[in-house]
């Protein structure tokens, strides 16, 4: 392999990487649910569509940035605790495939009600980000993406941060070790499952501003749901780290597999690379990387 | 096997209920093959009855699988396809092949595409499993698209149905293939129907209900797993066949996409888990809940109720209603029947 061999396989792999950073992005939103209510939540895709949407539609209104993002942040709060109010709470202690089904089934009311709301055209979406390559080192990569994985950084700290050293964060993780203990000392579980909702809200929110910039803000957007899923298998479905490492394994390896693979099969390979890439993890380590092992008692 | 004991306890045979039982196959049967060829309008044949016969099918072959034992299948419209497909081919391929050999054989590549994606239910559970099946959506859609061979070069992947025909009769008007439609599902529905009262359909149960205590029991959870696949891809399989062939005539693989999946599984949802009958309440309820929004905006709101907006407010709808089945009734459209039924039959006595 020569040289320039060599840096265009580095130049993918970077590029790869930047771009399962924003998987993870979305992936994040999926473990906060998770972690603390056992819901896988497939509605997160249609929260990022409807938070980018909204957020959009304000400033093309011609309210101003800032009052936009804080206003779309209030829409977001108030869907997390209706939802908790009108959906969770009326399904509490019933299976987690049910919940499952019920999230299906909230996917389609914020799809739909998005869409009856705000309209179903191509909304562009510029956050002021100049998006040219720049070099190092001979490799180019975008400024777009680095700044991405830089907010995604910040955002795991911050959510990091929350969860470690604030009394709700000590509440949340109650919880999500073990429901009925956390129940049994007086935490209040409604409450906290409205601010689990609000907090995957605000991740939905990020990642629809850096989602909607890169690809418009559209339906297309809810699907990304379908990006981050293969993610969260191979990392395991309730934990940020691994939220974060599949999301970098995924968008590497997909990118490696699309320029090295996919000309052998035609290419389009992208739509199931990192499904197929995921089910053979899972075969070794049947609840991801970064999963927990689940005991069963009869 | 404790499960299989149940079968030496016959239970006394109630004759008033055979009687009914019997009488309301007749009736069916009437209905389904002489009333509605002879009265049914072609707007109701091609528009209602054949989406809702396919998709009935499709339902009652997942119900199988999630219904019955247990394991989320999100990756139904790509079995469809296998089945639409294969039938394309076993027909295009092998000269003077008899339909319904050529459906049996269409049938089997979706069960063999089922068991391929339904390893992983071997080692995976739950959302894991229900992840994964979502690989066989999307790969059976990329490889269907992506390799000509499969609809015979067609630039965009397109089949169209072949000529059908039964021991030379033709079944090509829609009152023929309302009647090739009717009498697969009525076939294939009263075989499910045996399975889940068989020791077999206990399995599946036993498989739900706790996996661990089914194996302690005794029960061969793998096998049985990879056999409800088997069985419910091929149902789902010939179902994709009559979508194809009777409903649609015309074909392409991004028309098996993933929301045709969630329709189906919306459709056990709401009709109800683990019931036959569910599946095909379910179905007609899908089928015609469009019809009735748009009448239903039209009336209400005239003009500004355009096919865009109509589109929303089913996702809404449906959404919603998914949400209120599994809230106040889980049991679904098969259970509020039941309740209606005796209400009534203690009025009546």
């Amino acid at each position: 392999m020569s040289y320039y061999d060599f840096l265009f396989v580095i130049e993918v792999l970077v590029g790869g990487l930047l771009s399962g950073v924003m998987y993870s992005l979305v992936a994040i939103g999926f473990v906060l649910i998770y972690k603390t209510s056992g819901v896988l939540n497939f509605a997160q895709g249609s929260m990022v569509l409807f938070a980018a949407l909204t957020f959009v539609s304000l400033v093309e209104r011609g309210i101003p940035f800032a009052l936009s993002l804080l206003i779309t942040f209030a829409v977001m709060v108030a869907l997390g605790f209706t939802i908790e109010r009108t959906v969770l709470r009326p399904l509490v202690n019933r299976s987690p495939m049910t919940l499952f089904m019920a999230t299906l089934g909230l996917s389609y009311i914020i799809e739909g009600a998005a869409q009856l709301i705000w309209g179903t055209q191509v909304h562009g979406l510029d956050l002021g980000i100049d998006d040219t390559p720049f070099e190092v080192g001979g490799i180019l990569i975008s400024s777009f993406d680095l700044l991405a994985a830089a907010i995604a950084a910040a955002m795991v700290a911050g959510l990091s941060a929350f969860f470690y050293w604030t009394r709700i964060g000590l509440a949340f993780r109650a919880v999500a070790d073990d429901q009925f203990a956390a129940l049994a000392v007086g935490l209040r579980l409604p409450r906290i499952w409205g601010t689990v909702w609000t907090a995957a809200g605000f991740v939905a929110l990020v990642a629809g501003l850096l989602w909607g910039a890169r690809l418009g803000v559209q339906f297309s957007l809810s699907l990304i749901v379908l990006k981050a899923l293969p993610v969260l298998v191979l990392g395991g479905f309730d934990s940020i780290l691994g939220a974060i490492v599949g999301g970098l394994i995924i968008g590497a390896s997909e990118k490696l597999a699309e320029v090295y693979l996919g000309p052998f099969v035609g290419g389009g390979i992208e739509g199931w690379f990192a499904y197929a890439l995921a089910l053979v993890v899972l075969l070794v380590r049947p609840s991801g990387l970064f999963g927990q092992k689940t005991v069963e008692r009869v | 096997m404790a499960v299989q004991a149940l079968d030496a306890a016959r239970l006394p045979v109630d004759w008033a209920k055979l009687v009914q039982k019997l009488a309301l196959a007749t009736a069916l049967f009437v209905v389904a093959y002489g009333v509605v060829p002879a009265y049914a309008s072609g707007y109701l044949v091609e528009a209602i009855l054949l989406p809702f016969l396919a998709l009935s099918l499709a339902a009652v072959g997942l119900n199988l699988l999630t219904g019955y034992c247990g394991q989320l299948s999100l990756g139904s419209s790509a079995f469809m396809a296998v089945g639409a497909f294969g039938a394309y081919n076993f027909n295009l391929r092998v000269e003077g092949l008899p339909l319904a050999v050529t459906m049996i054989l269409a049938g089997i590549s979706a069960a063999g595409f089922g068991v391929v994606f339904g390893l992983p239910s071997l080692r995976l559970r739950g959302f894991y499993l229900a992840v994964s099946t979502l690989a066989a959506q999307f790969f059976g859609q990329w490889a269907l698209t992506k390799f000509g061979w499969f609809s015979n070069d067609n630039p965009s992947g397109v089949i169209s149905a072949p000529h059908l025909a039964v021991a030379g009769l033709s079944l090509d008007s829609a009152t023929g293939r309302y009647l090739l439609s009717v009498t697969t599902v009525m076939v294939l529905t009263a075989l499910v129907w045996r399975l889940v009262n068989s020791a077999t359909g206990r399995n599946f149960i036993a498989v739900r209900d706790n996996e661990t205590a089914a194996r302690v029991i005794g029960v061969p959870v793998l096998r049985t797993k990879l056999l409800a696949f088997a069985i419910s891809s091929f149902i789902i399989g010939i179902a994709g066949v009559l979508w194809a062939f009777t409903y649609l005539r015309t074909v392409e693989p991004a028309g098996f996409n993933l929301d045709r999946s969630f329709q189906i599984l919306f459709i056990i949802i709401i009709g109800g888990l683990a019931s036959i009958r569910g599946a095909f309440l379910g179905a007609a309820f899908i089928v015609v809940l469009p019809l009735f929004l748009s009448r239903l905006g039209a009336f209400l709101f005239g003009g500004l109720f355009d096919s865009g907006v109509l589109d929303m407010s089913q996702r809404i709808v449906l959404g919603a209603l998914i949400i209120i089945f599994l809230i106040a009734e889980p049991s679904g459209l098969s259970a509020l029947f039941d309740r209606l039924k005796r209400r009534i039959g203690s009025r009546s006595s």
